[in-house]
C-alpha cells in the first residue's frame, strides 16, 4: 500500500471539519477523490500533509506512520502537494518556482528534470524567465504541478487541477496526469467533475461532509447512480 | 564648491554602515515577518568585538581579519538568539516580538558595560587607509573613499546571492509564501535560522566597520536603530535596494541638514520622511502589504462594562489609597505619586494600543509634550499652576495631533517603528535645542503652588486625576466611538464597508491617548521639579508598553493594575541593583514567551475555568481573531 489514512479528524479551532476519514492508495494507482464544494476534500490532502495542526489519526506513507511528522518531512519523504489556489510564487520566474521544488533523486520514484518537465508542460517551456504572476491560470497550474514534480515524489496530492480552466487546457491535464501515471507516479486527485475524473482514475471515494460515504472503483461507482446524484452535482 | 562635494562623500561614507544594517533587517523582516529591534544590539556588539580584536592583533591582517572574525562571531551569536528565542515567538503578534528583541538589547546594553565598561573606546585606524585625499583644498579621509566603494559592492554582493544562488531563491519564495516553501520539502527552521544569521552578518560588519570613524560606545545602539527604522520606512520593508536608496538618501539629508538647521538636523529628515510616506505609505520601493496584521492580543474575551459590585470594589479600592497618606510617610506619599502618574500613562497607551489596535513604541513622546509644555508655560510665560495644568497637556496634543496624523496611515510594524522613530526625533530636538529646552540640562525648579506642595496634598491631586482619566477612558470603550474605534481593530475593511471612517476614528484615538499622556506628564514635571529630555525618551516608551503587557493587553482595565505592579517593582529593583536594564530585559522576554496575558489576563482565564457550566459562547468567542480575517 502507498498511502493509507486511518481514523484522520481534523479541526478548525472548536470546529470539527474531517470524521474519521478512512483511504487507501495503492501502488502506481490513480484515485479520485469526489465531492461538492466544502466537502473536506481540501482539508483532507492539508491534513495528509501536515498543514491543518489539529488532526487525530493514523496517516502511513509507504509503510511509515508519517502523522506526527513536520510538513517538510513528510514531502521529502517522496509525499507531494499540489494545492488547490496553485500558490504559485509570483515575484519568482517560472525556472525559480521549479527551483523551490527541486530535491534530490529518489530510487523508488521517477526523476524529473526541469528539460523532461518543459516537454510535458510545452506552454512553460516558452515562458521560462516569466514571473508567475503574468501568467495565465492554466499555466500557473501547470507550473504549479511541475514545482511538486521536481521534488521526485512517488505520490501526489492533487488538489482539483481542473478547477477553473478551458476545455483545452483540460485536456492537456489530463494527457499530463496520464503521463504521470505511466512513469510510476501514483496519484490522489480530488474533484468535483466527474467526467474529468473518470478520464484520469482507476478508483473513486465520495466525501461528504467530512465523511467517507462511498469508495470503489469507477465501475462500481456508475452502478451506483443514487450515490453518484446525491453527493456529487454534475 | 570643494566644501560641498567634500559634504556629499561623507554622507555617502556614513551611508555605507546604515545600509548594511537596513539591508539585514529587512532581509531578516522578509522572511521571518519579525522587525528585530535587536539589530542595532547586534550591531553594537560587531563593534566592540572587532574593538577587542583590531586592539590585540596588529597589522593589516589583525585589523580586517579582526572585523570579518568579529562579524562572524555575532551571526553566531544570532544563530543561538534565533533557536532558543525567536522560534518560540514566530507566531505571537508581532508586538510582542518587538517586545522581546526589545528585551534583548536591553540585556546587551548592561552586558556591554559590563564586559568593556562605561567608556567610549577609540579604535585604530584602517591599515592603508590612514591619510586623507585632498580635494582641491579640502581633506576627504581615505577610509571615507573605502567606505563608498563598499556600499555598492554589497549591494551587488547581496544582489548575486539572492538571484543567483538557490538559497536566494527560497528566500525569495520564503518571503512571499511559507507555507508553500514548507510544502514543497524545504525545512523553514534551518532556512529561518540562516537568514537571520546572514541579517545579523551584515548588522555586525557594518558596527565593525565604523570603528575608525567613531568611537565605540553602549548608546551607538539606539542611534542605529532610530536611524535604521526611519530607512526602511523611507525605503520600503524587505526591499534591499530600497534600504541603500534611502540609506544614500538620509546620510545626506543629515550631511546638509546640519549646514541648513544646524540645531534641529533631524527636522529635514523628518520631513522628507514624512512627505514619502504621504505619497507611497509602503515605502519607495516595498510592495504595499495585503492586509495588516492583527495588532493586539492573541485572543479577543468579550469586553463588557464592570457589574455594580464591581464598581463597588473599585470604589473601596480608591478609598483605601486614598487613606494611604493617614498612615505612610512622605517617601511612600512621593512613590505613590509616581504610581499614579504612571497609571495615567498606562491607561493612556493601553487606549491606543488594546483599544484601538495600534501599538506605539514611542508613547513618551506625548508624555514629556505634556511636561515640557508645564515647563514652558510655568517658566516662560509665568501662568499660575491650574493654567498649566489645563494648558499644558494641549502641547501633548498637538504633538499627538501632527505625528499621529502621519502615523495612522501605516498600521502593525510600520506603524510602531513611525512612533518610535517621531519620539526620538522629538526626543533629539529637546536635546539639541539647547536655548529653549535647556538640552541635556532640562529645566528645573517647576515646584507645585502651596496649595498642592505637600505630599499628601499632591498625592490626592495625581490620585484623583489618574481615578478621573481611568474612568474617562473606561467610559469612551463602552461608548459608540469606542465601538466604532475596537471595530476598525478588529477588521478594517469590515469597519470601512459599514461606513466608519477608520483612519479618523484611530487618529482621534491617537490624540485622546496622546493628550491623557501629556496630563501625565504635566503632573510628572510638579512631582519632579524639573523636565529632561529622558521623559520623552525610549526606555519611558518601553515601559508603558511592559505596564500595558504585564497588566494584559486584551483587557479592558489591566493597564492600572500593571503600571502599580510594574512601577513599585522598577522603584524597587533599581534601588537594588545597578544591572536593571539586565534584570528588565530577561523579565520583558519572559512575560513574552511564557506570560503573554498578562496578570489581569491570566486571572480572567483562571475564573473562567473554575466556572466549567459557563455557556460555552466565551470559548468560541475567545478563538483567534485570524479566523475572522
Amino acid at each position: 500500500m502507498k498511502l493509507a489514512v486511518q481514523d484522520l479528524n481534523s479541526y478548525y479551532g472548536p470546529a470539527h471539519i474531517l470524521f474519521d476519514i478512512a483511504l487507501e492508495v495503492g501502488e502506481g494507482e490513480v484515485v479520485a477523490l469526489l465531492g461538492r464544494n466544502g466537502a473536506g476534500k481540501s482539508t483532507t490532502f492539508r491534513s495528509i500533509v501536515g498543514l491543518v495542526a489539529q488532526r487525530t489519526g493514523r496517516i502511513e506513507f509507504e509503510g511509515r506512520d508519517v502523522s506526527a511528522r513536520p510538513t517538510h518531512e513528510i514531502v521529502r519523504g517522496g509525499l507531494g502537494y499540489v494545492p488547490e489556489e496553485r500558490r504559485i510564487f509570483t515575484d519568482l520566474t517560472v525556472e525559480e518556482n521549479l527551483e523551490v521544488g527541486r530535491q534530490p533523486k529518489r530510487p523508488n520514484a521517477p526523476h524529473w528534470t526541469r528539460e523532461k518537465l518543459f516537454a510535458l508542460f510545452p506552454n512553460l517551456s516558452e515562458m521560462r524567465n516569466r514571473p508567475g504572476g503574468r501568467m495565465s491560470g492554466g499555466e500557473q497550474q501547470m507550473l504549479t504541478i511541475a514545482r511538486t514534480l521536481m521534488g521526485n515524489p512517488s505520490l501526489v496530492l492533487l488538489d482539483e487541477p481542473s478547477e477553473g480552466l478551458s476545455p483545452k487546457i483540460v485536456e492537456q491535464m489530463v494527457d499530463a496526469i496520464l503521463t504521470m501515471k505511466k512513469e510510476g507516479v501514483s496519484i490522489v486527485v480530488s474533484e468535483q467533475n466527474l467526467h474529468f475524473a473518470r478520464l484520469i482514475s482507476d478508483r473513486a471515494y465520495i466525501i461528504e461532509r467530512g465523511r467517507i460515504c462511498f469508495g470503489g472503483t469507477m465501475a462500481e461507482l456508475d452502478a451506483r447512480p443514487d450515490i453518484r446524484d446525491a453527493h456529487l452535482s454534475l | 564648491m570643494a566644501f560641498y562635494v567634500v559634504q556629499f562623500l561623507t554622507g555617502l561614507a556614513s551611508a555605507a554602515s546604515l545600509f548594511l544594517v537596513a539591508s539585514g533587517l529587512s532581509i531578516i523582516f522578509g522572511v521571518t515577518r519579525i522587525v528585530n529591534f535587536a539589530h542595532g544590539a547586534f550591531y553594537m556588539i560587531g563593534a566592540y568585538i572587532a574593538f577587542t580584536l583590531t586592539d590585540r592583533f596588529s597589522g593589516a591582517f589583525g585589523f580586517w581579519g579582526g572585523i570579518v572574525v568579529a562579524a562572524f562571531a555575532v551571526a553566531l551569536i544570532g544563530v543561538l538568539v534565533e533557536m532558543v528565542l525567536l522560534r518560540r515567538i514566530y507566531h505571537v503578534p508581532e508586538l510582542f516580538q518587538l517586545l522581546a528583541t526589545f528585551g534583548l538589547t536591553l540585556m546587551v546594553q548592561d552586558l556591554v558595560v559590563l564586559i568593556w565598561g562605561p567608556d567610549d573606546l577609540v579604535g585604530r585606524r584602517a591599515p592603508g587607509f590612514k591619510g586623507a585625499v585632498d580635494f582641491f583644498g579640502q581633506a576627504i579621509p581615505s577610509y571615507d573613499l573605502f567606505l563608498i566603494v563598499l556600499g555598492p559592492v554589497v549591494l551587488g554582493i547581496l544582489w548575486l546571492l539572492f538571484q543567483r544562488t538557490r538559497w536566494g531563491v527560497l528566500v525569495r519564495a520564503a518571503t512571499q509564501d511559507r507555507d508553500m516553501v514548507a510544502a514543497l520539502g524545504v525545512n523553514q527552521k534551518w532556512l529561518f535560522t540562516s537568514v537571520f544569521a546572514v541579517g545579523v552578518f551584515l548588522a555586525a560588519l557594518g558596527g565593525a566597520l565604523q570603528i575608525p570613524r567613531d568611537a565605540v560606545h553602549h548608546a551607538m545602539d539606539l542611534r542605529i536603530i532610530v536611524e535604521v527604522f526611519v530607512v526602511v520606512v523611507i525605503g520600503g520593508l524587505g526591499s534591499i535596494v530600497g534600504a541603500f536608496v534611502a540609506a544614500v538618501l538620509v546620510s545626506e539629508l543629515n550631511a546638509f541638514g546640519i549646514l541648513i538647521f544646524p540645531k534641529i538636523s533631524i527636522i529635514l529628515v523628518f520631513l522628507v520622511m514624512a512627505v514619502v510616506l504621504i505619497v507611497r505609505p509602503w515605502g519607495l520601493f516595498g510592495k504595499p502589504e495585503a492586509a495588516a496584521r492583527r495588532t493586539p492580543g492573541l485572543t479577543v474575551n468579550p469586553w463588557r462594562p464592570l457589574t455594580q459590585n464591581e464598581r463597588l470594589g473599585a470604589l473601596a479600592a480608591l478609598i483605601v489609597a486614598a487613606a494611604l497618606p493617614l498612615f505612610a510617610g512622605n517617601y511612600a506619599l512621593t512613590v505613590g505619586s509616581e504610581i499614579a502618574i504612571f497609571v495615567i500613562f498606562a491607561v493612556s497607551l493601553h487606549f491606543l494600543m488594546s483599544v484601538g489596535g495600534l501599538a506605539s513604541f514611542g508613547h513618551a513622546a506625548y508624555f514629556g509634550l505634556g511636561a515640557y509644555g508645564i515647563a514652558f508655560l510655568a517658566k516662560m510665560a509665568g501662568l499660575p499652576m491650574i493654567v498649566c495644568l489645563l494648558l499644558g497637556p494641549l502641547l501633548g496634543l498637538m504633538g499627538a495631533a501632527v505625528f499621529g496624523f502621519f502615523a495612522v496611515q501605516l498600521s502593525g510594524v510600520y506603524f510602531a517603528m513611525l512612533t518610535l522613530a517621531f519620539a526620538q526625533i522629538v526626543w533629539s530636538i529637546a536635546f539639541q535645542w539647547v536655548s529653549v529646552t535647556g538640552g541635556d540640562n532640562g529645566i528645573l525648579g517647576l515646584w507645585p503652588e502651596k496649595w498642592a506642595a505637600s505630599p499628601s496634598h499632591f498625592y490626592w491631586l495625581a490620585l484623583g486625576v489618574a481615578a478621573l482619566v481611568t474612568c474617562g477612558l473606561r467610559i469612551a470603550v463602552f461608548s459608540p466611538f469606542g465601538y466604532a474605534l475596537r471595530a476598525t481593530r478588529d477588521s478594517l475593511l469590515r469597519s470601512e464597508a459599514v461606513g466608519i471612517n477608520a483612519k479618523r476614528m484611530q487618529w482621534t484615538a491617537f490624540v485622546i491617548a496622546g493628550t491623557t499622556a501629556g496630563i501625565g506628564g504635566a503632573l510628572f514635571a510638579y512631582l519632579k521639579g524639573s523636565v529632561f529630555p529622558d521623559n520623552l525618551g525610549i526606555s519611558l516608551s518601553v515601559d508603558a508598553l511592559v505596564m500595558v503587557l504585564l497588566g494584559g493587553v486584551e483587557t479592558v482595565s489591566g493597564a492600572v493594575i500593571g503600571a502599580i505592579v510594574y512601577k513599585a517593582l522598577n522603584i524597587w529593583l533599581v534601588s537594588q541593583t545597578d544591572l536593571s536594564k539586565l534584570v528588565l530585559g530577561a523579565f520583558i522576554m519572559l512575560i513574552v514567551v511564557v506570560f503573554p496575558k498578562g496578570i489581569v489576563g491570566t486571572l480572567e482565564m483562571l475564573l473562567q475555568r473554575r466556572k466549567p457550566l459557563a455557556p460555552p459562547g466565551p470559548t468560541i468567542l475567545a478563538k483567534p481573531i485570524e479566523s475572522a480575517e
